[in-house]
């Protein structure tokens, strides 16, 4: 651990990668929550295969016409995009949900290899997209995480009241003049900016873990959604920051480290919650 | 003279081309408890969405407190079947209680009348001590009893209930009846029921739902009622909680 400690006093992408692991933990802990009650994993999932279509169109426009667009902002306008068009179809359509889901898992997929495979020169960033590299942040990726970071705070702190009632009780809401489709946008949104936070650390494969093995088990562990929230922020914390330790110190893959670590939480808190019991 | 507060004419609904409810005409005044029943897939679920605005009569109308359904529902105060909710949600009854008053604003905290109209409501139902208990550890009736001070919570006019005493033992199922006719003092209250022996004890007139409805007060409640709503030769069988093989006598308890 030493190693890592003395590093992170000297060179800046150690630091920049701890601080994007602290930002990201923030939302992944709130929105993971949310995504965990309401039972939408799935839904995460797809929008978060679904971001490689703008990661791999953005930084094919970068490289090859010198677009001033990252494969960051490709993320942001393809997760947004999915968002929409799920909401869409789950309040006004007539197809069956799943199957569009993985219509837009797919096709997003699809659209961003295709553009990795015609842009020029070493195809090593669809490694770094679909297993995350939390050491390649930059300076302006931080200031995106942060920025985004505070949006979904500040979302989730204004509508709180209003998304606990959608997410418990979707009749009851309506009945009381809430507007459901409006806010289960809303919270989709969220949930494709958390997904973006969360693919520059570990990595479009392993969102969804990230999402909901923190939160399943700060869920556990307490009663009330803000205290799994915060109970979740916290555990994504020593996730990401153990994690990346870890990982620096024996040379292993960051995201999945992270992920690893987040799976042994979770049995963690499956095993204290048996214990208390018994 | 009483005010009508649901006045249904010559109402049709039908989900495509199969007939759920036909040329449907009532009218429930106020401070009224009115219980809905009829036999599975006749349609009381139905026209309790009808009634809260969550779907669209093919014809005629519906008014309720002298406006259409869906300006109206802010005002009904909707107590769903309490098995639906999923029990891993992680909310407290106080949680739940103060979800009856989310409509009422724009976003942000609740105010200190929010709080108060809420801890009020759990009073009302005998849950005060218990706002810190977590939803999902209550019994069916405690439970059943928080939903109730959630519509209490949200200061409706209205009551709708769908089947109040499903997955509710005996005894907490004369509870909820007793709140339910406290309750009624002050609000009209709708309760839709499979449960017709049970129902027709403590409301005033029943509303028979199997593709036409009719309204009796509930001393009509006969065998020649019961089987138009049902539609076959039915036997009655007294249902009463508290009886023996020998024959119903009353025991006190």
């Amino acid at each position: 651990m030493g190693q890592f400690l003395r590093d992170l006093q000297t060179y800046s992408f150690l630091q920049y990668a701890l601080i994007a692991g602290l930002l990201t933990s923030i939302s992944c802990g709130i929105i993971g929550s949310y995504v965990t009650v309401r039972r939408i994993t799935y839904i995460a999932g797809a929008i978060a295969h679904c971001t490689l279509g703008g990661m791999g169109a953005a930084r094919f426009l970068q490289k090859e016409y010198a677009f001033p667009v990252t494969p960051l902002q490709g993320a942001v306008a393809a997760a947004l995009l999915a968002a929409c068009i799920i909401a869409m179809v789950k309040h006004y359509g007539s197809q069956r949900e799943d199957t569009v889901l993985s219509a837009i898992y797919s096709i997003g997929m699809a659209i961003g290899i295709f553009f990795i495979s015609r842009t020029s020169g070493y195809n090593d960033d669809l490694m770094s997209y679909l297993f995350g590299d939390i050491l390649m942040v930059s300076q302006k990726d931080l200031l995106l995480i942060g920025a985004l970071d505070l949006i979904v705070v500040g979302v989730v702190f204004i509508f709180y009241n209003k998304l606990i009632s959608v997410c418990f009780d979707e009749e009851f809401a309506r009945i009381s003049g809430i507007s459901v489709e409006l806010f289960d946008l809303l919270l989709l949104l969220m949930i494709a900016l958390t997904v973006v936070l969360l693919v520059q650390v570990v990595g479009i494969v392993m969102v969804v873990a990230m999402l909901t093995l923190p939160a399943a088990g700060a869920g556990l562990l307490v009663k009330r959604l803000w205290h799994m929230m915060f109970t979740a922020i916290l555990l994504c914390l020593v996730c990401t920051t153990g994690g990346l330790a870890i990982s620096y110190q024996f040379d292993f893959p960051a995201g999945a480290t992270i992920i690893i670590m987040a799976g042994m939480v979770y049995f963690c808190a499956i095993a204290f919650k048996r214990l208390k019991k018994t | 003279m009483k005010k009508t507060v649901i006045d249904v004419q010559n109402m049709s609904f039908s989900f495509g081309s199969l007939a759920v409810l036909e040329d449907v005409t009532f009218t429930i005044k106020e401070r009224e408890m009115i219980g809905v029943v009829g036999p599975n897939g006749g349609g009381k679920t139905t026209l309790l969405r009808l009634l809260l605005g969550l779907l669209k009569p093919n014809s005629g109308s519906i008014t309720i407190l002298g406006v259409p359904p869906e300006k109206a529902s802010h005002r009904i105060g909707y107590v769903p079947q309490q098995r639906l909710f999923d029990p891993l949600f992680p909310v407290s009854v106080l949680d739940v209680v103060m979800m009856g008053r989310v409509g009422k604003c724009w976003g942000g905290p609740f105010t200190k009348e929010d709080r108060e109209l809420a801890a009020q409501a759990l009073r009302d139902v005998d849950l005060y001590h218990k706002q810190q208990a977590a939803f999902a550890d209550l019994s069916g009736g405690q439970r059943q009893r928080t939903l109730i001070a959630r519509a209490l919570a949200s200061a409706a006019e209205l009551l709708f209930f769908d089947e109040p005493t499903a997955n509710v033992d005996s005894f907490a199922e004369q509870n909820i009846y007793n709140l339910l006719k406290k309750l009624n003092e002050k609000l009209t209250i709708i309760v839709v029921s499979h449960d017709v022996g049970f129902v027709s004890k403590y409301v005033s007139s029943v509303v028979c739902v199997n593709r036409l409805v009719h309204i009796h007060p509930t001393c009509e409640i006969e065998g020649k009622n019961i089987k138009d709503i049902y539609g076959a030769d039915l036997a009655m069988v007294r249902h009463d909680h508290r009886c023996s093989e020998k024959g119903h006598t009353w025991v006190n308890f």
